[in-house]
């Protein structure tokens, strides 16, 4: 049970962000930062099918959370869904199509020991 | 290096500190307003009325809405570990304010986050996919 809610929480958070930075890749780069300009980015990206997937994808992956809070205890919960890290930087190089070089892949590891470090 | 990636970097390092802050002080808020008990959805949403966690509300979708600024031009395989010194800045300010004590492990875990994100931050540019476009691109 744990661990099913383990796998739906990293599934869901792992689409939602990766939904995310493509959603926004498409929409472009945001240049504009006038309330005027920046109230017409926001209507087009509530139109934008990726982003409107992506808050689906996190609205799964938040309800997930809440389930596995009440399964099991935080310092479990926090460190478990560091591995979303190592998931989202692998997608970023192959969906994505980002250079991830070795900098980038050290620096994610590291960061996936810290945090289950820091929340343990 | 070219003034267009200076330009970027330039942006994302203005961006980030907004996305990192809303998300701790959002989380902060939260958990800060929360009633402790919660049973019926009613309670759920009657709670999202509490003045701290209403705060927390709108800081948590200002961070969402920075992060979706900052993708929009920066890579994923960047925001992911940079913005995880988030960690770092929630366990300072539970030392700071709530008295927190920080123990051995903790401190390795940020030390590590911290040469995690310098790795990142610092080696890397944060946007390698688009081409870079050209002289009109700047501001």
């Amino acid at each position: 049970m744990k661990w099913l809610v383990v796998g739906i929480m990293v599934a869901a958070t792992t689409a939602s962000e990766v939904l995310q930075a493509y959603g926004m890749r498409r929409h472009g780069e945001i240049r504009d930062f006038r309330p005027g300009a920046l109230g017409r980015a926001l209507s087009l990206m509530a139109r934008n099918r990726y982003v409107i997937a992506s808050v689906v994808s996190m609205a799964f992956s938040f309800f997930a959370m809440m389930k596995l809070l009440s399964v099991t205890e935080l310092s479990f919960a926090v460190p478990v869904s560091a591995v979303t890290y190592v998931l989202e930087t692998v997608l970023a190089k192959y969906v994505l199509k980002e250079r991830v070089n070795r900098l980038r892949w050290a620096g994610a590891a590291l960061v996936v020991c810290g945090v289950a470090l820091v929340s343990l | 290096m070219s003034s267009e990636a200076a330009r970027l970097r330039f942006k994302t390092w203005t961006c980030l500190p907004v996305v990192v802050l809303a998300n701790a002080s959002g989380d902060f808020f939260m958990k800060r307003g929360m009633p402790h008990s919660l049973h019926t959805p009613l309670e759920y949403i009657g709670a999202l009325f509490q003045p701290w966690v209403a705060l927390g509300v709108v800081l948590l979708i200002i961070w969402q809405l920075s992060r979706m600024a900052l993708l929009s031009w920066a890579d994923l395989s960047y925001v992911v570990p940079v913005t995880a010194v988030g960690y770092v800045v929630v366990a300072l300010l539970a030392r700071i304010f709530l008295d927190e004590r920080i123990t051995m492990a903790r401190w390795a875990g940020i030390v590590l986050i911290v040469v995690g994100v310098s790795l990142v931050g610092g080696g890397t540019e944060p946007q390698t996919t688009q081409a870079v476009r050209g002289r009109e691109a700047a501001r």
